[in-house]
């Protein structure tokens, strides 16, 4: 068995372009679920709309591909209603931080045992390019075009704010990392949150000058500050570098949880 | 063994929705159907169902679409700022064949307006306020009886169209206290299964495919996107997407029929109430004031799909009169389907007609 027995194979070619770091994030959470053991049809997922949200259409087990920034609301009802079935939701950053922001922030505070996989592009890929609640400042799309002048969400804080039991950020580049994130995420009981930052060279690279691919993984590796690297930071009052953004295990605490398996 | 009640609305449909096994509520507070939540709060886990109070209406109403994949019985009650809110999920249930319960437990509208008044504002909305072509089954109570026999209703027929259906009550209806005789149990249609080795989403001869409960290993993929057989997205198939628009149209207007549930009175009047809701009461008392062969009684609570047949039944009818607690959104559903007159006794403001102002409107014109 490998992540690979996930797929539908009758649904390729899959929809995600060409350099996409989607398929990065859901290669490493099938890795991860394969590693729990779970059986397919004790599996659900969950997704809303956006390219991350096609995920679920993909992989072989029941799933719900339900309505823009719905997707966590929906899975709290399949997770409610039969405990004993694994619900793993895959979004986006508008889908998960936009237009579902309040059943994220919910989720968190019920702590509802849900695995949440946000594939963060820092922009609207599926609608061609638009400005999304993570876009950084300064950075073009096409409802952004003299540059973001908003500042982004920070999704891992608003988790951790929140109440979520697990929590932590990684990106396409950091695929072994993201792959054990996961894993400690499905462990977890209650809401686990993991963000994995991803390249998306149609929409947001080929704008903010990422001429290649690897350009815009590459700024993704060296821009992750470890957790454990700004701790140290903060402890010896240095100051931490602002355009970098914090990767590793955030967050992992025991709150009580709801629809946890009996 | 039958027991007597003196029950409010809103408490006789919560109970009626548990005699029928609905054993997921999610919800959020919203007059005048608070009480409904309430009751399943305080009810729904001592029979081993779950309550969630979610955060809004459009959580709610995913939350019951999600529990109803994993075989729930699932209901959610709301009023009119929440149940416009429901609209785009209203039209995924539809799309996707998810058996659900919404009840609408209707106020004065438009946006806040009256919360704690009746009113009928929402039938149209029930049936075209989701974006696209869609058809739905909605219901409408007019005493406390019908508030639990036409909940425990709706399961049944969501379970066997795979269609959301609504229970389109009112304040009036939902808040009154009445006697109310609880049967022994009510009949549970089942839900069809689908036959494994079929594909998820191939119609029957009824035009509804058997249903892939989550959990049981049919690996089923559900979605908003217009999908073929086996459930995958194919969006710009213009055959398909009629085909299926279509169908899950056909599926509940040529059942029309089997669906319908009204009361004929006196067929061969020439001047003939129609109502459905509170305004039924109204008709009732003039029918009890004056008996009088000449008036006849439409009585509905199958509003959509609109028994329009039922119509034809008044074979001397001169003119139609239509009692409704708003600006004549049915009697323009009566008028397309007769060629006499409908008169459309229209009131706003959260009060039932009085006797007086039906009579007023028979002695009109007459």
């Amino acid at each position: 068995m490998s992540y690979e027995d996930w797929y539908r194979q009758d649904r390729l070619p899959h929809i995600f372009c060409a350099g996409c770091g989607n398929g990065t994030i859901i290669n490493c959470t099938l890795a991860a679920i394969e590693q729990m053991g779970w059986k397919k049809d004790d599996t659900v997922f969950v997704s809303g709309i956006g390219c991350s949200s096609r995920a679920s259409g993909y992989i072989v087990t029941d799933s719900l591909h339900t309505t823009h920034g719905r997707a966590i609301a929906f899975a709290t009802g399949v997770k409610m209603a039969n405990k004993d079935l694994n619900v793993v939701v895959f979004t986006g950053d508008g889908d998960l931080a936009a237009i579902g922001g309040n059943h994220f922030i919910h989720a968190c505070r019920r702590n509802i045992d849900l695995t949440v996989v946000c594939m963060n592009n820092q922009i609207y890929g599926m609608t061609g390019g638009q400005g999304s609640p993570t876009t950084p400042r300064g950075c073009l799309s096409t409802t952004t075009p003299t540059g973001c002048v908003e500042t982004p969400f920070d999704l891992c804080e608003l988790a951790i704010a929140a109440g979520a039991n697990y929590v932590s950020r990684w990106t396409s580049y950091h695929v072994k990392e993201l792959e054990k994130a996961v894993k400690a995420g499905l462990e977890t009981p209650g809401f686990s949150f993991i963000e994995a930052l991803v390249q998306c060279p149609t929409a947001f690279g080929r704008r903010n000058k990422f001429r290649q691919v690897a350009d815009h993984v590459e700024y993704l590796r060296s821009h992750s500050l470890l957790r454990a690297k700004r701790d140290r930071l903060i402890e010896a009052g240095e100051p931490v570098p602002e355009d970098m953004f914090v990767v590793g295990e955030l967050a992992r605490r025991k709150r009580p949880a709801l629809g946890v398996k009996p | 063994m039958t027991r007597i009640e003196f029950w409010q609305g809103n408490t006789a449909c919560a109970e009626g929705a548990l005699a029928a096994g609905c054993n997921f509520f999610g919800g959020y507070p919203i007059t005048p159907s608070t009480e409904v939540a309430e009751h399943m709060a305080a009810k729904m886990p001592k029979k081993g169902g779950v309550f969630i109070q979610m955060e809004d209406e459009i959580a709610g109403i995913a939350s019951i679409i999600g529990a109803a994949w994993t075989g729930a019985r699932s209901m959610t009650a709301t009023s009119g700022p929440g149940f416009s809110l429901m609209m785009e999920n209203i039209g995924f249930a539809v799309m996707t064949e998810t058996p659900c319960v919404v009840v609408n437990v209707q106020r004065g509208g438009p946006s806040t307006g009256q919360p704690t008044m009746g009113a009928q504002g929402d039938m149209m909305q029930v049936r075209f306020g989701s974006h696209g072509d869609i058809a739905i089954i909605a219901l409408c109570p007019a005493n406390v009886q019908e508030m639990y026999e036409l909940t425990a209703k709706a399961f049944n027929l969501a379970d066997q169209y795979r269609v959301p259906v609504f229970l389109m009550a009112d304040e009036i209806v939902g808040h009154m206290r009445e006697k109310i005789i609880i049967p022994d149990s009510m009949p549970r249609t089942p839900r069809k299964e689908l036959v494994k080795g079929t594909l998820p989403f191939k119609a029957d001869a009824d035009l509804i495919p058997g249903f892939p409960q989550f959990g049981k290993g049919y690996g089923v993929h559900v979605t908003g996107l217009t999908h073929d057989e086996r459930g995958y997205p194919a969006a710009t198939n213009p055959h398909l997407h009629e085909a299926l628009v279509r169908r899950l149209v056909d599926k509940i207007e040529s059942a029309r029929h089997a669906i319908a549930d009204f009361d004929i009175i006196n067929p061969d009047a020439e001047q003939v109430f129609i109502a459905y809701g509170a305004p039924v009461r109204t008709v009732q008392q003039v029918m009890h004031d004056r008996p009088d062969k000449n008036i006849g009684f439409l009585r509905i609570r199958t509003v959509w799909p609109f028994p329009e047949y039922a119509l034809a039944e008044f074979k001397h009818v001169k003119r139609f009169l239509m009692p409704e607690l708003n600006l004549g959104q049915m009697a323009r559903e009566v008028e397309r389907h007769v060629r006499v007159p409908v008169v459309s006794i229209q009131k706003l403001g959260g009060e039932l007609h009085t006797p007086a102002e039906l009579v007023a409107a028979l002695e009109a014109q007459r």
